[in-house]
C-alpha cells in the first residue's frame, strides 16, 4: 500500500538547512492500522503530510498503490487527496459556517461529486443522523470528530491518515472514538495511518513505528 | 441542488458569513453602477430632447441659403450676397421629384404695436407652404392661403409667445396691429411648440411673402427676379435626402449658370446630415459622462478586491482545509471568483435599480430649474450588469490567485 525509500525532507531556515527527515524507509500493508509515535519535533508531522501528500519529499521516491507519486505535479498531487485519502485532524477541522451534513458533503466534492444520500448514510454510521443540521459550534468535541471521521470515511478512500485524532479528547470519549475508528476501519478495510501520543490510543493498532530526530528509530507489529 | 447553482449557493454563503462588510463591498458598486447609469440616462435624455425637438421642425426638411461669400485668405465675410429667388423655388417644385412642399421666405425686422404694447419682431413673409415644410398648426385662426398669398393680403398669423406678449387676455384674432406704416389683422395663432435649438415658432411673426415685397422691401435680381432669403424643402420620406440635395443642386447650378469649376453660391443643409452631426456629438457626450461615473465603478472595484484580500487571510484555514480534501487551485479559483463576481453582479443590479430611480427623480425634478428628459434604455442596463461581473472577475483575479497558490501544510496550520 505505502512504499517509502530513502525519504529525506530538508526545509530552509534562512542560511542554514533544517533535516527534518533523514532517509526513512517504511512499507505499510493494504488494511493495516498503523500508529506513528515519538516526541514533538521527530518528523511525526512530516511524515505523515508527505504520506497524505500534502508536501513532496526532497529526496527518495514514494509509491502509493505502486504508483510513484513522489514526482507529480500539485494538481495530480490534489487528484491523489480526493480519491485515495481522507483526513481527520486533531482540531477536527470542520467549516464552522456549514452544517455536519454539508461538511460531510464536503468530503466528497472533490472526488466526483456531492451525494446526500451516502453523507446521510456516513454521518448514521458515527451515530449522528440526528445532528445533521447542527453547526459545528453546536456540537461537543467528541461530536466534531465524529463528523470529521465521517467526513474522511464518506468517499471510500484506500487510505485514512490521522493526525492526533484524540489529542484534544478526554479519555472517555477517545475510547469511544477508537473504538469507533477500529470498527469502521475493519468493516471498509482500509489502511489507516495514525499519529498519536498516547501509548493506549496506540495499541489498537497492529504496527507501530516510533520516531527520534528524523528517523525511524524502532517499529514494532503487534 | 443544481450542479450549476452550488458554486453560486457556496458563494453567497459565504458573502453572508459576513453581511456588514458584503454589504460595503456592495455599497461601492451599487454608487458607480447608479452613476453610470443615471449620467447615461441624461445624455441619453439630453439627445433625445433635442431630436424629438429636430423632429418637431420636421426632420425631411432641407434648407436653402445663400452660399456665404468667401474673401481672399480665407477670411469669412459677413454678408451673404442675395442669389436664391422666387423663380428658383418655382423650379424645384416644378422639376424635383420626392418633395412635398417647397417654401421660398424672406425676413424683415419691423416694429409691431397693438394699442400700448408693442414688440420688435422678425417678420418672416411665407408662402401657404411654410405650413407643411415646418409643421405648424394654428391654436386659433387660419394659417396663410392661397388666396391671402394672391391678393397680398395685409395679414398676419403670429407665434404664442407673441399673442401673449401684444394681446394679454384678448383674443388676438380679427385685432388689427400696426406694422412699420401698414396695419394688418391677425388672423390666426401658431400653437406653441417649445423652444428648440433652431429658433422658435413661438416668436414667429408671418405674413405673406406677396405683401411683404410689396409692404416694406421689394429685392429684385438684376434679371428681375424676386430675392428671397431661404427655401425651405420638405422631403417626401426620410433617406431621400441626399437625392432631393444632388438634384436640386444641379437645378440651381444651370438656373444660376454656374460653370463647372466655381464653387455653388448657395448652400444646402439636410436636416438628416444635421440629425447624425447632434446624434454624433450627443452620443460623445454621453459617453464622456459614463466614463466620469465608470471611475466610481472602479473605486468600487478596487474595494471589491480589498475585501477579497481580507476574505482570503481570514479563510486561510479554510482552504487548507479544502486543498487537504482534494481540492485542485482551479477549485479554489472559481471559488473566490464567484464570490466577487457574485458580490459585484448583486451590487451591478441594486446599482441599476439606485440609478433608474435617481433618474426618474432627475426627470420629475429637473437639473437647476430646467426640465430634464431621461432615458434608461436596456443596452446601458446589460452593459453596467455586464461591466460590474467584469469588474468582480478583473478585481477577483488577485486574491483569487493568491489563495489557489496557498500551501495547504502553512494554510492548515493557520490561526
Amino acid at each position: 500500500m505505502i512504499r517509502l525509500r530513502d525519504i529525506a525532507k530538508v526545509y530552509p531556515m534562512g542560511n542554514r538547512e533544517l533535516e527534518v527527515l533523514r532517509g526513512v524507509n517504511l512499507h505499510v500493508k493494504q488494511g493495516e492500522m498503523v500508529a506513528i509515535m515519538g516526541p514533538s519535533g521527530s518528523g511525526k508531522t512530516t511524515m505523515l503530510n508527505l504520506i497524505g501528500c500534502l508536501d513532496v519529499p526532497t529526496s527518495g521516491s514514494y509509491y502509493l498503490e505502486n504508483r510513484e507519486v513522489s514526482c507529480l505535479s500539485r494538481g495530480e498531487l490534489a487528484q491523489v487527496r480526493a480519491n485515495k485519502i481522507g483526513f481527520i485532524f486533531q482540531s477536527y477541522n470542520l467549516l464552522p459556517q456549514l452544517s455536519a451534513l454539508a461538511n460531510v458533503e464536503l468530503g466528497m466534492k472533490y472526488a466526483g461529486g456531492i451525494d446526500s444520500e451516502k453523507a446521510m448514510t456516513a454521518l448514521a454510521r458515527v451515530g449522528l443522523s440526528g445532528r445533521a443540521n447542527h453547526k459545528p459550534s453546536e456540537l461537543s468535541g467528541g461530536e466534531q470528530q465524529r463528523v470529521s471521521i465521517a467526513r474522511a470515511l464518506v468517499k471510500n478512500p484506500p487510505l485514512i491518515l490521522a493526525d492526533e485524532p484524540t489529542g484534544n479528547l478526554d479519555s472517555h470519549t477517545s475510547e469511544e472514538i477508537m473504538a469507533m475508528l477500529t470498527t469502521l476501519h475493519n468493516e471498509q478495510n482500509n489502511t489507516l495511518v495514525m499519529i498519536t501520543h498516547e501509548a493506549d490510543i496506540a495499541h489498537y493498532c497492529q504496527h507501530i513505528i516510533h520516531f527520534k530526530d528524523g528517523q525511524i528509530e524502532w517499529e514494532e507489529a503487534v | 441542488m443544481k450542479k450549476w447553482l452550488e458554486p453560486l449557493a457556496n458563494a453567497w454563503q459565504g458573502a453572508r458569513t459576513h453581511k456588514l462588510r458584503s454589504s460595503l463591498t456592495i455599497l461601492g458598486i451599487v454608487i458607480g453602477v447608479a452613476a453610470v447609469i443615471a449620467l447615461m440616462s441624461i445624455g441619453r435624455g439630453v439627445q433625445a430632447g433635442i431630436l424629438s425637438n429636430i423632429e418637431s421642425l420636421g426632420s425631411n426638411l432641407i434648407t436653402i441659403t445663400p452660399a456665404m461669400s468667401y474673401e481672399r485668405g480665407g477670411v469669412m465675410g459677413a454678408s451673404s450676397v442675395a442669389t436664391l429667388t422666387l423663380e428658383d423655388a418655382a423650379a424645384i417644385s416644378e422639376q424635383v421629384s420626392r418633395v412635398i412642399a417647397v417654401a421660398p421666405y424672406s425676413s424683415s425686422n419691423q416694429q409691431l404695436v397693438y394699442g400700448s404694447e408693442n414688440v420688435n419682431a422678425q417678420i418672416i413673409g411665407v408662402t401657404p407652404e411654410y405650413q407643411a415644410a415646418y409643421n405648424l398648426e394654428t391654436a386659433e385662426g387660419a394659417f396663410i392661403s392661397e388666396y391671402n398669398y394672391d391678393s397680398g393680403a395685409k395679414v398676419t398669423v403670429i407665434g404664442a409667445s407673441v399673442a401673449e406678449e401684444l394681446f394679454s387676455g384678448v383674443d388676438p384674432v380679427g385685432q388689427k396691429v400696426r406694422m412699420g406704416t401698414s396695419i394688418i389683422t391677425v388672423m390666426g395663432v401658431l400653437e406653441s411648440k417649445g423652444s428648440s435649438m433652431m429658433g422658435s415658432t413661438d416668436d414667429a411673426v408671418l405674413i405673406p411673402l406677396s405683401t411683404l415685397q410689396q409692404t416694406f422691401s421689394q429685392q429684385r435680381t438684376s434679371t428681375g427676379e424676386h430675392i428671397v432669403s431661404t427655401i425651405a424643402i420638405t422631403v417626401s420620406e426620410q433617406g431621400q435626402a441626399d437625392y432631393v440635395v444632388g438634384e436640386v443642386t444641379d437645378l440651381l447650378r444651370s438656373r444660376h449658370r454656374l460653370a463647372s469649376g466655381e464653387d455653388d453660391d448657395f448652400s444646402i443643409r439636410s436636416m438628416e446630415e444635421l440629425v447624425s452631426t447632434i446624434t454624433e456629438i450627443s452620443g460623445t457626450l454621453t459617453l464622456f459622462l459614463g466614463a466620469i461615473a465608470a471611475i466610481s465603478l472602479l473605486v468600487g472595484g478596487i474595494g471589491v478586491m480589498n475585501i477579497m484580500l481580507v476574505s482570503v487571510v481570514e479563510r486561510t484555514r479554510e482552504i487548507g482545509i479544502r486543498k487537504a480534501l482534494g481540492a485542485r487551485e482551479r477549485d479554489i479559483w472559481s471559488q473566490f471568483l464567484t464570490e466577487s463576481a457574485l458580490l459585484s453582479f448583486t451590487g451591478g443590479l441594486i446599482g441599476v435599480a439606485v440609478g433608474w430611480g435617481a433618474s426618474k427623480i432627475i426627470s420629475g425634478v429637473g437639473i437647476m430649474g430646467s426640465e430634464m428628459t431621461t432615458v434608461v434604455s436596456a443596452d446601458i442596463v446589460i452593459l453596467a450588469l455586464a461591466v460590474s461581473v467584469g469588474i468582480g472577475l478583473l478585481f477577483g483575479f488577485l486574491p483569487a490567485r493568491r489563495a489557489a497558490q496557498l500551501n495547504p501544510i502553512e494554510a492548515l496550520r493557520y490561526e
